[in-house]
């Protein structure tokens, strides 16, 4: 047991972070610290940087492109883009699809769907939820029919409505779960589509969330034809994708460096703002305690977290343990937005977003959205798996209950 | 021992709950606030003209319904269920409190323009270095001639875009946080050098930024007495909280029944998720801080009217009320699973609403010390 770096990994860190100050686009910073929705060409700039250098995915065989780091490696990489602000590559294609692919997909879908997502060149979304299908995500009936069509090629019909679909408005691709066999057990009859979303028959539309912004989307399908070499592994089979595709969701989601990085900002508002005797409100002795509770259970999660890579890097997989890291990386995160908005006061309820440009100056600049990520941040504990599915799963896995 | 309305309370209740059912379900609420003015002048037309309610703690001398704190608090919890935005608290329970406990020379008049609708009042007490200490002012008001002269800047007040006066905290005397030399004026929207930035707040209100630029202000500007007014503005502001508890109290039991409501309809694995035990004591605690939320505004209503006790029993209130503010409006959130996260669903709104009522005249932590600190003392 020890926790010291090699020179070799502080060599590694120090040419992260020369990487990250050298190259991160200052038109993606400025939008950032902007704090606007950002646009599909924005999303896309610093995944085109990485894809250059060969650092856009880490987690992939080195093989197909992986960097080849070793998990101390991942770990300084997440820790430096973090601590830097960078924007988190989307996980749609990256981090969730192409696991998929490079182990359930044949050679010609390896060939044909990884080098796009590698280059950001494909915006791919998630079709998994439905109406019906959330929490009991193999209830799903968005259902697909086998036909000839007149050209002698092979087709699914697809018709259903997929629901959630986090940022679908931008995205070229999506990876859909479809039911093609009714009859059977509800695991069993479910396949893994990729949808090419300009395919007549689809049509996304908007869900505004209760902060106010565009981030999820209804899906309708309606008559969608899609080529049966779209599918990924065998028909009826699509569940074990999809399992394998939720792992690959959970590693990652306890997010401790951005939370790190987080709890640095609500140090620095606290700092700024005042307490009501007078003195800075990181020096209230009730703020200053909830602030040292949290980074006490951050420190615990971030050692959850290594003791789970440490395993990983042993060859166990990421057990159903890494529930842990979902349940209370998710709670951290959003205790730290609670915090944030309770350390501004007052000027956590302006509502300025629509107003930008027009009516600035209202508060100090750092409290402008608090409160809307706080409202939006509540989704953390519902997607990706539920935080009471996710204990349904250590009850269940590890506990054996 | 009675915890029981009078015929007269449950009256008043069943008219404004009647109205707001029929002029103020959630698209009507929602439409009106996408849209200039932003607010609902009619509504409180009708509040005025039709229900009546604007008189419900004034004295029938003054044209009022003869009631006082518990009509407040009728008022205001059915105000909550419905998420209303118009004026009530400010207005009646502020402006009104003010002129009340006052004995402010004008006070007959400005209450008869309150009861009527044409007076409408924004309180500019917070200061954006002051968080929620009420004695933490760098307004001023100098003494010039026989009236004063008034500058500062006021941070987030609400309902000050529509509203016809402010009551404004400012110093006369002493230090920036001390207790003596606070005063309190009353200055008319259209006074000379008055100013306001205004935008909305994320629970659906209109708030602006107020800034006083060397306004003239009369003698008879002065509501209570100069220099001491701090006890004063306590004694209003303890109103204010009971009367936002009451509004709580409204909002949480919209979350809770709403929740459960939800739950029962809502079937995952093939059952209702209201059959899964982790979710039905998840409700029971919502329901348990429903409850306890009750007991503390009834309790802090019937005490406003004792002043030794007063204080704490606000705190002690609004301490169980912001910890049910956050509690049930999270977990409401949370039961509903995605439909709880859409702007179309009123649950989030009321989420909003509570969130923001947590920390209105104080958050959790302000009224716990504040509660110590009356209860237990100084701290060693
Ligand atoms: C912002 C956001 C983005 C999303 N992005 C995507 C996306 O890109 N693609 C996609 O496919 N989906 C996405 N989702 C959907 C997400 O995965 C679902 O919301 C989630 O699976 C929960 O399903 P539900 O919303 O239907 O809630 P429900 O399943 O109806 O759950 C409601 C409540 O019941 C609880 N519950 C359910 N079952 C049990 C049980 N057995 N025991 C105890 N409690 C239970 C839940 O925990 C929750 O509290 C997104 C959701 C959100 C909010
Ligand atoms: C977008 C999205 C993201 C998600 N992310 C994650 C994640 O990261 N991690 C995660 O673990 N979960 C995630 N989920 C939830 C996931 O879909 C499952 O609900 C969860 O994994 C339970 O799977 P299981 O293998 O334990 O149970 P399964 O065996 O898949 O069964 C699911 C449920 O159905 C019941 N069941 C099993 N067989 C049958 C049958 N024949 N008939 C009727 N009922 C049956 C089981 O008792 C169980 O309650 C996510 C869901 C969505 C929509």
């Amino acid at each position: 047991m020890n926790l010291d770096f090699t020179p070799e990994e502080n060599a590694f860190r120090e040419e992260v972070r020369a990487f990250i100050r050298d190259n991160y686009p200052a038109e993606l910073r400025k939008a950032q610290d902007e704090g606007r929705q950002l646009t599909k060409e924005e999303y896309l700039l610093w995944h085109k940087v990485l894809a250059k250098k060969g650092w856009v995915a880490p987690g992939w065989p080195k093989e197909l492109g992986g960097t080849g780091w070793t998990p101390t490696q991942k770990y300084i990489w997440s820790e430096e883009t973090a601590k830097a602000d960078c924007l988190p590559i989307l996980p749609f294609g990256m981090s969730m699809l192409a696991p998929v692919i490079y182990t359930f997909g044949t050679d010609e879908q390896k060939k044909k769907f990884l080098p796009d997502i590698y280059n950001g060149d494909i915006w791919w979304c998630q079709g998994y939820s439905e109406p019906g299908a959330g929490s009991d995500l193999a209830s799903l009936k968005t259902k697909a029919e086998r036909i000839t069509a007149d050209d002698g090629k092979e087709y699914y019909i697809v018709n259903g409505q997929k629901t959630w679909t986090t940022l679908g408005q931008y995205a070229d691709w999506g990876f859909f779960l479809v039911r093609t066999d009714p009859d059977a057990k509800p695991q069993s009859g479910i396949s893994f589509l990729l949808i090419d979303m300009k395919t007549p028959g689809i049509e996304v539309r908007r869900i505004t969330t209760l902060e106010g912004g565009h981030e999820v989307n209804d899906v309708f399908l309606d008559n969608v034809k899609v080529p049966v070499e779209n599918r990924i592994f065998h028909e009826n089979q699509g569940w074990t994708c999809a399992k394998a595709l939720l792992a690959h969701e959970r590693t990652g989601i306890a997010g401790v460096a951005r939370s790190k990085r987080n709890l640095e900002k609500l140090r620095k508002i606290a700092s700024t703002e005042r307490s009501d005797a007078g003195g800075s409100l990181i020096g209230d002795a009730f703020f200053r305690r909830k602030v040292a509770e949290l980074e006490i259970d951050l420190t615990a999660l971030e050692f959850t977290e290594l003791r789970t890579l440490a395993g990983e890097s042993s060859g166990k997989g990421p057990g159903p343990e890494s529930s842990i890291l979902k349940i209370k990386g998710t709670e951290i995160q959003q205790r730290l937005q609670e915090l944030a908005l309770e350390a501004v006061g007052h000027y956590g309820a302006p509502f300025l977003r629509d107003l930008r440009g027009s009516n600035l100056g209202v508060g100090p600049e750092y409290a402008d959205g608090l409160a809307g990520e706080y409202f939006n941040g509540r989704k953390t504990s519902i997607y990706g798996g539920s935080n009471e599915i996710q204990r349904n799963i250590i009850a269940k896995m590890v506990l054996g209950l | 021992m009675d915890f029981s309305f009078t015929e007269e309370q449950s009256m008043l209740r069943d008219t404004v709950a009647s109205y707001l059912a029929d002029n103020y379900d959630f698209d009507k609420r929602r439409a009106a606030l996408a849209k200039a003015p932003n607010w609902r002048p009619d509504v409180w037309k009708a509040f005025a003209e039709e229900l009546g309610i604007l008189g419900a703690p004034f004295s029938e001398e003054l044209g009022g319904l003869g009631g006082g704190p518990i009509e407040n608090m009728v008022v205001m919890e059915e105000l909550g269920k419905a998420l209303v935005v118009e004026p009530y608290l400010p207005t009646v329970v502020i402006g009104g409190g003010f002129l009340k406990h006052s004995g402010y020379a004008g006070a007959a008049d400005l209450i008869g323009g309150i009861i009527g609708g044409q007076n409408i009042f924004a309180f500019a007490y917070a200061e954006p270095q002051g968080r929620y200490n009420l004695a933490d002012l760098t307004t001023t008001a100098k003494k010039d001639g026989a009236g004063y002269v008034l500058n500062g800047h006021k941070a987030v007040v609400i309902g000050a875009p529509y509203a016809t006066h402010f009551i404004v905290t400012a110093r006369t005397a002493g230090g920036q946080r001390d207790a003596q030399g606070v005063s309190v004026f009353l200055v008319e929207r259209g006074a000379a050098g008055v100013s306001t930035r205004d935008y909305p707040t994320v629970d659906g209100f209109l708030a602006s930024e107020v800034y006083f630029e060397n306004v003239s202000l009369g003698a008879d500007a002065l509501i209570g007495p100069a220099d001491n007014g701090l006890p004063l503005v306590e004694k209003v502001v303890d109103e204010a909280i009971a009367a936002t508890c009451a509004e709580a109290c409204g909002v949480l039991r919209r979350l809770q029944e709403g929740t459960v409501e939800y739950t029962k309809q809502r079937k995952q694995f093939g059952v209702p998720i209201s059959s899964f035990q982790v979710l039905q004591h998840r409700m029971v605690d919502m329901f348990i801080n429903l409850e306890q939320s009750i007991s503390m505004t009834y309790m802090a209503t019937i005490k406003l009217s004792d002043d030794a006790e007063r204080s704490k029993a606000a705190s002690a209130a609004k301490v169980q009320i912001g910890k049910a503010c956050k509690f049930v409006g999270e977990q409401a959130i949370q039961l509903h699973g995605g439909m709880g996260m859409t702007d179309e669903m009123a649950i989030g709104h009321y989420f909003k609403r509570a969130t923001m009522i947590a920390s209105a005249f104080g958050s959790v932590d302000h009224h716990l010390s504040r509660y110590e600190f009356l209860s237990l003392g100084q701290a060693a």
